[in-house]
């Protein structure tokens, strides 16, 4: 009964384990030869959402997708593109989730004007116990 | 027999908190001598000794893998070690669920057999609170995540044999966190019965100080613990990702920290009665919510969230009635408790009032950055709030912090002037800025890493500073908490920001006997060999790495290929130097028949977790000194009291 079950198991697991078999692209865990070119590549990466894990840049990351970015973020840079560009790119493909950079947009302002606002209330903390003695 | 004992003891439970709350409520208006409410305290103390044995009989069951109990079955086999077994019972919803509730009563109980300075009234009220909150959790274990459910058909064997969650840091880490956790919520029944009798006094605070002491010792110890897993585990040597779940125990540690200078303040100044008891409130607050977000599945996806909407429903409500309830009655009673007593900007109670103020404000933000992604995934915007984000938007309020952290501790209580430690400030600010033009200069540094490496170095002078002119061994214990706490402060960032500003990281596709270099150190690749393990196969590198020219070491990195369930995992290698770490991963083989190799050199890595044991060992101390002179002043109290009575019988 358990041979059986572990039988199955291993089945059940073959597509998966085909499909780690590919060899990943040749980037994904190559660095740039020009040491500026791979800290300018490794800077973008660390704002580039792992589509496929929890919480993880592709920077950081084993799955495969991460692999394919990085192997086309190392390549464009390489070709001289601007690291703003390869966002854009990739935010066009796969959306503005895949980037980590906060940017000001109508979904998302509230991210940027909620801070100010904690700044105003602690001044006016501040302002409202010290104003006395101060 | 023994889970059905367990049930029946939990409903008993159950019943005991309504009564205990019955009594508590009664005493509010009836006084605290009403019969009925002469039983909160007993109630309190029954209800933990039956939790108790329904924990323990979790434990037995799982401890004899009774594979009749359909938690056991689906989360147990009977060829796992016995602490695995053990740990078993709370790796899992239900059990971690009643392991939340064993917690939260036998705190009740502790404090219901031990807490006698505060009045009775308050006291009925506080352990009312607690089992208000204890009912909900109850509720929601009989209601909706019974531990004990059998099944019609006792299973042939267990299922649960994941050889991931076999390991002894990941079933110690939840119950530390949960500890905490828990821990949090008598701070809160005490803040709620200081509101309901509008008793906001000093000795309500040093009732509370210990708990949240306590709490914070174990949420520190978790969060290190935590992060630490993260760091080797992951093999990419990242050790915080401002992951939901992270910031789930970062929250609660945030408005602990907060709560604990600020109880401070009214224990020893009856100051900030207002904001003790509202940080109270939001400290269990958040701890509610890391649960609400860490079990009702609403992280993986709001969507998922709605599929299985029992469990996370209920929480939801339970959080809703607590924190929106906890909140209305603060607001009703906020205004009729007075702030206490006034002092200056210049005063220990004024760099304490600033550093609440930027915790709390960390501590929103953190809060909206992780509420906010969920908020807009419920109208389809989905948008990633990351460490571009988090990073410098809370470094907005904690540079300002660590700075008046730096100088606080030096100010008197009440009324002081700056000219009297003009001397420590003028030194801590040459020393400040030294640091920035050195490494700002020499070592071209990003800003955030220049600022973390400067504040570091500042503070960790600065934390000492406390102890001058002092006897070192007449300094009260509590004293040598707080340098060591904000010591180990200054080492965690030191560590973090020289991870950040001098890492370096070599990716190289190595054949045998290639030969690379990272930061200082050599790699030689001499083989890679297969191994296999009991549910495991893996190959293994055989690696020769010396650090600057030195004796060569061995190191074995391996890429493990687990079958049951299929799953790959790099088990990285750590070689720790007084200075450093080296990473060292193996990954998978190029067509070449190249080995692909993952090398860091992290300077001062090291430090960002023994900084969190030194602030967990400052918790540690500051709470043994706290608990020692409060028997020393009950027993002198006795004593008083007992010399009184002698002199007027002989009168």
């Amino acid at each position: 009964m358990r041979l059986l079950a572990g039988l199955l198991m291993a089945l059940a697991a073959l597509p998966l384990a085909a499909q780690q078999t590919l060899p990943p692209a040749p980037y994904a865990y190559r660095q740039l030869e020009d040491p500026a070119q791979e800290a300018q590549a490794q800077e973008l990466m660390e704002t580039l959402r792992c589509l496929t894990c929890q919480s993880q840049s592709i920077a950081d990351s084993d799955a495969p997708m991460a692999g394919d970015m990085r192997h086309q973020v190392r390549i464009r840079i390489a070709a001289g593109e601007e690291p703003e560009e390869i966002r854009s790119w990739l935010m066009e493909r796969y959306g503005d989730y895949v980037s980590y950079e906060p940017v000001m947009s109508a979904s998302t302002w509230p991210l940027f004007a909620i801070p100010l606002l904690l700044v105003l209330i602690a001044a006016a903390i501040f302002w409202r116990r010290f104003r006395k003695r101060a | 027999m023994i889970a059905e004992i367990g049930l029946a003891a939990l409903w008993l439970a159950a019943a005991l908190a309504a009564l205990q709350l019955v009594g508590g409520l009664v005493a509010q208006r009836a006084g605290a001598d009403a019969e009925i409410a002469r039983l909160t305290r007993p109630a309190a103390i029954l209800q933990g000794g039956l939790v108790a044995v329904s924990f323990a009989s979790l434990l037995w069951v799982f401890a004899i893998t009774d594979l009749s109990v359909k938690l056991v079955a689906a989360n147990s086999h009977t060829a796992k070690p016995m602490i695995f077994k053990l740990s078993g019972a709370w790796g899992n919803h239900e059990g971690s669920m009643l392991l939340w509730v064993t917690v939260m009563a036998l705190a009740g109980a502790l404090i219901a057999a031990v807490e006698r300075r505060l009045p009775e009234k308050t006291m009925q009220a506080t352990l009312a609170a607690q089992s208000f909150v204890a009912l909900g959790f109850y509720g929601f274990l009989l209601l909706a995540s019974n531990p004990f459910e059998r099944l019609a058909q006792p299973a042939a064997e267990g299922l649960g044999l994941n050889p991931l969650l076999q390991d002894i840091g990941l079933a110690f880490h939840p119950p530390t966190l949960y500890i905490g956790y828990v821990g949090l919520s008598v701070a809160f029944s005490f803040a709620l019965g200081a509101l309901l009798t509008k008793q906001v006094t000093p000795d309500f605070a040093r009732a509370m100080r210990p708990w949240i002491l306590g709490a914070w010792v174990f949420l520190t110890l978790g969060i290190t613990a935590g992060s630490y897993w993260a760091y080797y585990e992951l093999g990419w040597g990242g050790y915080w990702f401002w992951d939901p779940v992270e910031n789930a125990s970062l929250m609660p540690w945030l408005a602990a920290t907060a709560l604990l200078h600020s109880a401070s303040v009214l224990a020893s100044r009856d100051a900030l009665r207002v904001w003790t008891i509202m940080l109270g409130v939001v400290a269990f607050s958040m701890s509610m919510l890391g649960t609400f977000l860490v079990r009702s599945g609403v992280l993986t996806s709001v969507h998922a969230f709605a599929v299985d909407p029992e469990r996370g429903s209920f929480i939801l409500f339970l959080l809703a009635i607590y924190i929106g309830g906890a909140l209305l009655l603060f607001a009703l009673r906020a205004g009729s408790i007075s702030e206490g007593e006034r002092f200056s900007v210049a005063s220990r109670e004024g760099a304490l009032v600033v550093n609440n103020v930027m915790l709390s404000a960390i501590l929103a933000v953190v809060l909206l950055g992780t509420l906010y992604p969920l908020l807009t995934e419920a109208f389809d915007v989905r948008v990633s709030v990351g460490p571009p984000y988090f990073n410098p938007v809370s470094a907005i309020f904690v540079f300002p912090m660590l700075a008046i952290m730096a100088v606080g501790p030096l100010l008197r209580w009440r009324r002081d002037s700056w000219g009297r430690i003009s001397k420590e400030v003028a030194l801590l600010v040459a020393l400040l800025l030294a640091a920035l033009v050195l490494f700002g200069l020499l070592a071209e540094v990003a800003i955030l890493p220049l600022l973390g490496l400067a504040f570091a170095i500042t503070l960790g002078v600065a934390s000492f500073l406390p102890l001058r002119g002092r006897s070192l061994r007449r300094a009260p214990l509590s004293l040598w908490g707080m340098v060591l706490a904000h010591f180990g402060l200054a080492v965690a960032l030191l560590g973090m920001a020289s991870e950040s500003a001098f890492s370096t990281e070599k990716l190289a596709a190595l054949g045998e006997g290639d030969v690379t270099s990272v930061g200082p150190w050599e790699v030689t690749l001499e083989a890679v060999e297969p191994v296999a393990g009991p549910n495991w196969t893996a190959l293994s590198g055989r690696m020769q790495v010396s650090y600057s020219g030195g004796e060569p070491v061995e190191i074995n990195p391996q890429s493990r290929n687990f079958w049951a369930p299929a799953q790959q995992t790099a088990e990285s290698v750590l070689l720790t130097r007084w200075n450093g770490q080296l990473y060292a991963v193996i990954g998978t083989q190029a067509p070449d028949g190249r080995w692909q190799v993952r090398l860091w050199w992290k300077p001062l890595v090291t430090l960002i977790w023994y900084g969190g044991m030194l602030i967990a060992l400052g918790g540690i101390l500051a709470l043994i000194g706290r608990v020692r002179s409060d028997l020393r002043r009950r027993s002198a109290k006795r004593k008083g009291a007992a010399r009184r009575l002698e002199m007027e019988t002989v009168k």
